[in-house]
């Protein structure tokens, strides 16, 4: 029996669209764009993040223009999956969103609302009522959500290409504090699942994929971490390893011992 | 007027490109969107849209995000 170690073999596909690569990456929290494109290259990922903001309208307040974080991304060759960070409500989203679609030219949109100050834990109606209206507007949604099976579900329902549960709050470094509900919503449905925020190093990423999740999205995981590109390379190998393990079945666990040297045939010396 | 949430002085009638170039930014600008008043403007539009005087604009661009 041979083992598949190429990727290529085992694509993750979101809205008709093939990856070889199940690492999704924030370009959050990089001290530089060169420190930020080592770590896309050595991350192999090849759908990477980018939020709005306003441009400085006085003197030296803010970005004049992106057109180096654009032509950046361009030059790594990723797709832009823009986000709606920082929307409080389904309003603000939606039309964040449609502002996206217009500067970088894609109609998929990682919809964020955020609905808790301290945990910036999304705010569950707000983040359904924006996801349908999107949906309706043509949009490729992937909503970031709770780990709640039963709303991942309604976000399906709508019409969202993917969800995107939260494994602990953005920036936390906490991994997933419940692998229960994250393997119930891998029961739920059927669209790929990606397992967002919370990632704080690479075993979180492999026990996502070993859960069940389809991708990782790693933002300040990779991005602060003291290397960043050797962080981003460790994520590329953990979600290699979890997904394989997902694949290969793992065995049970069980409060005893199982021997894995038989008994018979064990010499007696009495 | 207002633009990305501070008051400005412009002329009324002032384009939404012009306004652009005053903040450094031209119609080939990378990963730039505008909305006036709560839509979105769309880029083909910038050269000829006039800027109502009490207009609320919104200049956004690719900034590094999660």
């Amino acid at each position: 029996m041979s083992v598949t170690l190429d990727t290529r073999a085992d694509p993750l596909t979101i809205a008709g669209v093939t990856f070889d690569s199940r690492l999704l990456l924030g370009t959050g929290g990089f001290p530089s764009l060169q420190l930020m494109a080592a770590a896309i290259a050595a991350s192999e990922s090849e759908l990477v993040t980018v939020a709005l903001r306003r441009v400085g309208t006085g003197p030296a307040n803010g970005p004049r223009g992106s057109g180096s974080l654009v032509d950046v991304l361009a030059a790594a060759g990723v797709r832009l999956l823009p986000n709606t960070a920082g929307c409080r409500t389904a309003r603000d989203a939606v039309l964040t969103a449609k502002l996206a679609r217009e500067a970088f030219a894609t109609d998929w949109i990682k919809l964020e609302v955020i609905g808790d100050e301290d945990t910036l834990m999304p705010d569950g109606p707000e983040l359904l009522r924006a996801a349908e209206e999107l949906v309706d507007e043509g949009f490729t949604v992937l909503p970031y959500t709770t780990d709640d099976p039963v709303l991942a579900r309604r976000l399906v329902d709508v019409g969202c290409a993917a969800v995107m549960p939260l494994g602990s709050p953005i920036g936390s470094g906490m991994g997933i504090r419940n692998p229960y509900n994250i393997s119930l919503i891998r029961e739920a449905v059927e669209v790929p699942l990606v397992l967002d925020a919370g990632v704080g190093t690479a075993s979180d990423a492999a026990i996502a994929l070993e859960l069940g999740c389809d991708a990782v999205m790693a933002a300040s995981a990779i991005s602060r971490a003291e290397d960043p590109v050797l962080m981003a390379a460790a994520m590329r190998d953990a979600v290699r390893a979890g997904r394989r393990a997902r694949l290969a079945g793992r065995i049970p666990e069980r409060r005893y011992a199982t021997p894995s040297t038989g008994e018979a045939g064990r010499a007696h010396f009495d | 007027m207002i633009v990305n949430g501070e008051p400005r002085e412009i002329p009324a009638g002032e384009t939404v490109l012009a306004l652009l170039h005053d903040l450094g930014l031209d119609e080939h600008a990378r990963g730039v969107a505008v909305a006036v008043d709560g839509e979105v403007l769309p880029r083909a539009r910038w050269e000829a849209f006039a800027l109502p005087a009490d207009a609320r604009v919104e200049v956004l661009t690719a900034m590094q995000g999660g």
